[in-house]
């Protein structure tokens, strides 16, 4: 079984990276971008092919390591 | 004294954290590797050092947070023990949830690596007693993630409870404005845990020990921690 888990960081937690990266798409001249936050995914597989089990583990993966909930959001999808 | 200083993948402070408590306690402290699941016995002091732990992958200090000897050292803290991160070290200290908040991107993206003023907040800790209080004192910062940041509440509640330990400032103690590098929370360099045997700073103390590298101002905290 595949997953996908992707990290964000809060509303309202200042992302330096992606104001850079705000910065630099319109000194690039792509126009129309409003603003950018950077976050990050993790493919992940697992052996396990229960659904539910699936879903318990991949928590218990972003509560103890792959997101700091101080200031970022999780959000896991089964793929 | 008996220190102990933990060393992970990555660490490359420890040899600084090491010379300094030696020539405050005239004993070499320990090193302990990260995979250990205890402490020497009769520890008194555990450091984490600075460095790089797991080349900052995932985020700063969150592998090494959940390493295997953290939890021998969350139970000495438990217990009272004292323990100090510095610099990667206090990112460790925060990811292994001994202290709140978290040490975010530096405000403009640089890594800053520079002399900095500190105002020292207390002087009635274990770790600041060789110190005054509103003591300003000139001391190493060298990171890139060390903006301090927190949830109102815990800005609060560690505000409310005098649980700041050191404040960026200027040359003449005042803070804000360009004495703060990072854009950190209330210019805060350093908090302790509730009880103030925990102490997380991002600037190096341990840098300034002797006079020939530039100052001796970091002393004053290992002066203390042998009085304690």
């Amino acid at each position: 079984m595949k997953a996908r888990v992707t990290v964000t960081l809060k509303t309202g937690v200042l992302d330096p990276q992606g104001k850079a990266i705000e910065g630099a798409l319109k000194s690039f001249g792509i126009e129309g971008v409003d603003s950018v936050r950077q976050g990050k995914v993790f493919d992940i597989e697992l052996s396990s092919t229960d659904r539910a089990q699936a879903e318990t583990l991949l928590k218990a993966a972003c509560e103890k390591l792959l997101a700091n909930t101080v200031v970022e959001n999780y959000r896991v999808e089964i793929v | 004294m008996k220190a102990a200083v933990v060393l992970f993948p990555g660490s490359n402070r420890e040899g600084d954290a090491v010379r300094a408590i030696e020539m405050a306690t005239g004993k070499k402290p320990q090193i302990v590797w990260h995979a250990e699941t205890a402490l020497p016995a009769g520890t008194d002091l555990v450091v984490l050092p600075g460095g790089f732990s797991y080349g900052d992958y995932l985020r700063c200090g969150a592998i090494a947070g959940r390493a295997a000897i953290m939890d021998a050292v969350r139970a000495h803290a438990a217990r009272g023990g004292l323990v100090l991160g510095i610099c990667n070290g206090f990112q460790i200290l925060c990811e292994g949830g001994l202290l709140p908040g978290v040490l975010m991107r530096n405000k403009d993206l640089r890594f800053i690596c520079k002399m900095q003023h500190l105002r020292v907040e207390r002087a009635d800790t274990a770790f600041t007693r060789a110190y005054t209080q509103g003591q300003v004192i000139k001391v190493a910062i060298a990171h890139g993630e060390g903006n301090y940041e927190a949830d109102e509440e815990t800005i609060k509640r560690l505000e409310g409870d005098g649980r700041v330990a050191f404040r960026y400032c200027d040359a003449n103690g005042v803070v804000g404005g360009l004495a703060n590098p990072n854009g950190s929370t209330n210019d805060i360099a350093g908090i302790y845990s509730e009880a103030r045997n925990v102490l997380g700073m991002m600037p190096h103390p341990e840098n300034l020990i002797d006079p020939l590298v530039g100052g001796i101002d970091g002393a004053g905290l290992f002066k203390s921690l042998v009085a304690a």
